[in-house]
């Protein structure tokens, strides 16, 4: 094993369904070690990284993230983020982070009431994350939604604070980088995609980057968010 | 024993595509006249509480720990002595 292998925890929950994809994309894809964490554990395995994974973790019972939060691990997890751990929330795991509180904002139904599972393109707003260090500000990045509950809100206060921090790390645009409301697949405010919090340790996107981390996936480019993760933890 | 029901809606903020919705297929039966449909929860329990303020302490806290996201939602409830 070389020593510059990192450690992603991909938490599971009841009715997560993206675990294994974000398990596969960092130990087989990435090549580095990876290991369940079963969302009854009260110990995070050792994990550089925590994954909080798509899917409908208690069936969305309530809220999108409502119950999930409740759970032993997160506990953990909330500690570890506020110890500086390296967190991203991907879909649920993203809505799983704002119930918690560890990223401002809700998910509201799509606009549309519709179920929405496409490739969209991201505008790489902030390269200076943790997330995105390998990625080109301004760039664009093909990844795909897939998700009812993805209309990002939060109170004007909160979204500006987001806008002025450079804390909007994704936000949904066309193919070309132009960002208008036809490229938002959802509804969210000013096309947010994704966010980090103000000390960027925790990041939540709705993409799905473990989905296209392949050529044959139809695309590779949720790769580089993987290829971050790496470098900023063996640079620290 | 004390019984809560409590009411979740989004707030008047909040578009309600959902509401909005079931208001366009109340239109197609005819009543015209409705509007401003919203669509809520309703979540109720019993409490083995000593006291009413007991049981409101209880269902206030479930509410603005659980049952209600404050950013999108607004929460009101009852709280009644049951035998």
């Amino acid at each position: 094993m070389s020593l510059s292998k990192i450690k992603f925890g991909v938490v599971v929950f009841p009715g997560s369904n993206c675990d294994h994809d974000a398990y596969h994309a960092a130990k087989h894809v990435m090549e580095q070690d990876a290991e369940f964490i079963w969302h009854k554990e009260t110990d995070l395995h050792g994990a550089d990284v925590i994954v909080l994974p798509g899917g409908f973790s208690y069936g969305d019972y309530l809220r999108t993230g409502a119950i999930a939060r409740f759970s032993p691990v997160m506990q953990e997890v909330v500690r570890f983020a506020n110890n500086g751990g390296t967190v991203i929330g991907i879909c649920n795991g993203f809505q799983v982070l704002l119930e918690a509180g560890l990223l401002p904002g809700v998910m509201l139904r799509n606009r549309s009431l519709r179920f929405v599972c496409k490739f969209v393109h991201l505008k790489v707003e902030n390269a200076s994350t943790r997330f995105t260090s390998e990625c080109q500000k301004g760039g664009v990045l093909k990844i795909p939604v897939a998700h009812g509950d993805g209309n990002y809100f939060a109170s004007d206060d909160v979204v500006k604070s987001l806008e002025d921090n450079n804390q909007v790390v994704f936000r949904y645009c066309e193919a070309d980088g132009n960002i208008t409301d036809e490229a938002n697949p959802n509804g969210s405010l000013h096309n947010i995609a994704g966010i980090v919090s103000a000390e960027g340790n925790v990041m939540g996107m709705m993409p799905h980057p473990e989905r296209a981390s392949e050529l044959e996936l139809g695309s590779a480019d949720g790769k580089k968010i993987f290829e971050s993760l790496i470098h900023s933890v063996v640079l620290v | 024993m004390y019984h809560s029901k409590i009411t979740v809606k989004l707030r008047p903020s909040i578009l309600d595509p959902q509401g909005k919705a079931v208001e366009h297929a109340i239109h197609s039966l005819g009543a015209a006249a409705v509007h401003d449909l919203r669509i809520g929860k309703l979540v109720e329990f019993d409490i083995d509480a000593a006291t009413q303020q007991e049981a409101e302490r209880i269902t206030e806290e479930a509410c603005k720990k659980l049952l209600a996201n404050p950013v999108m939602e607004d929460y009101a409830f009852t709280v009644e002595k049951r035998k």
